[in-house]
């Protein structure tokens, strides 16, 4: 099978940008989570943004994560944010009201 | 000459419960409705529809939580798997799409309440339990018929507005 993503993430002192997939369905969705909890765990984040440039698919797997990690970082005393929502990302973002728990960049 | 679509046309295809086939049935039915001519969001309203779908067949019908992860060995319970078959039927009758997602799972006890927003049976594993409110976000209808022991069958249907075309397409 074709590799769905490449993995691409930056660390700047204790905030992670984490460039999410291009497809974020339940079938990413799983190692996602285990990836982005690792590197929280492992770098001590407080801070984690989203950066969805690349998606151009999300379903509601990918709110499942988004809302998963929010709890983990809320635990943790960090914050959760989401940048470069494509239209579709944020119609999504919308449908589930997920911009009232992660804040949304603007570009 | 003349534009108005009635075609009618069927597709039928069948495949392993696991997750790496979502993304296969969400470019199965983007092919499949090409011929209607929709907008990008038409589109993405279908393919996240049945997104939903089959993830839920996956997960809930068939209880597939954990595939595989990549680089891991195949498991003995990969043989058991492929017993299990997510069921996908197109059907396009002029602008109408008709999308059937079937499964011989659990099958739901409540389908009201499985249908709620933020209803779910795996609040552990992070499920948003946001399916079926988004498959009736995206879809012009949505049914849900299923039987405990037996499966679930949901069918979904839209109508394709034919980007630049102005002919009356329903039937």
């Amino acid at each position: 099978m074709e590799k769905q993503y490449e993995k691409k993430y930056e660390v700047r002192g204790q905030a992670l940008i984490y460039q999410m997939p291009k497809e974020l369905d339940h079938h990413v969705a799983q190692q996602l989570c285990r990836e982005l909890d690792m590197l929280v765990e492992t770098f001590a984040l407080k801070e984690l943004e989203l950066d969805f440039e690349k998606t151009e698919f999300m379903d509601s797997s990918g709110i499942g994560v988004i809302i998963g990690r929010s709890k983990t970082m809320q635990f943790r005393g960090g914050r959760i944010s989401a940048s470069h929502l494509s239209r579709r990302v944020g119609m999504i973002f919308q449908a589930a009201g997920l911009q009232r728990i992660v804040e949304v960049k603007e570009d | 000459m003349e534009r108005k679509n009635r075609l009618k046309n069927h597709a039928k295809v069948s495949f392993d419960a696991r997750s790496m086939n979502e993304g296969f049935a969400r470019m199965v039915v983007m092919g499949f409705m090409m011929d209607m001519n929709p907008t990008m969001d038409e589109l993405q309203d279908v393919k996240t529809a049945v997104s939903e779908a089959v993830t839920n067949a996956i997960i809930h019908g068939y209880g597939v939580s954990d595939d595989f992860v990549c680089g891991e060995t195949e498991s003995s319970q990969e043989d058991e798997k492929t017993n299990h078959q997510v069921e996908m039927t197109c059907i396009q009758e002029g602008q109408k799409l008709t999308v059937i997602i079937k499964d011989q799972g659990v099958g739901i006890n409540d389908v009201e309440e499985a249908r709620q927003p933020f209803f779910t049976t795996m609040p552990e594993k992070e499920r948003s339990g946001m399916g079926f409110a988004f498959m009736e976000t995206f879809m012009d209808e949505v049914e849900v018929c299923s039987k405990v022991g037996v499966g679930t069958q949901v069918t979904m249907t839209k109508y394709i507005k034919a980007e630049g075309k102005e002919e009356e397409c329903e039937q």
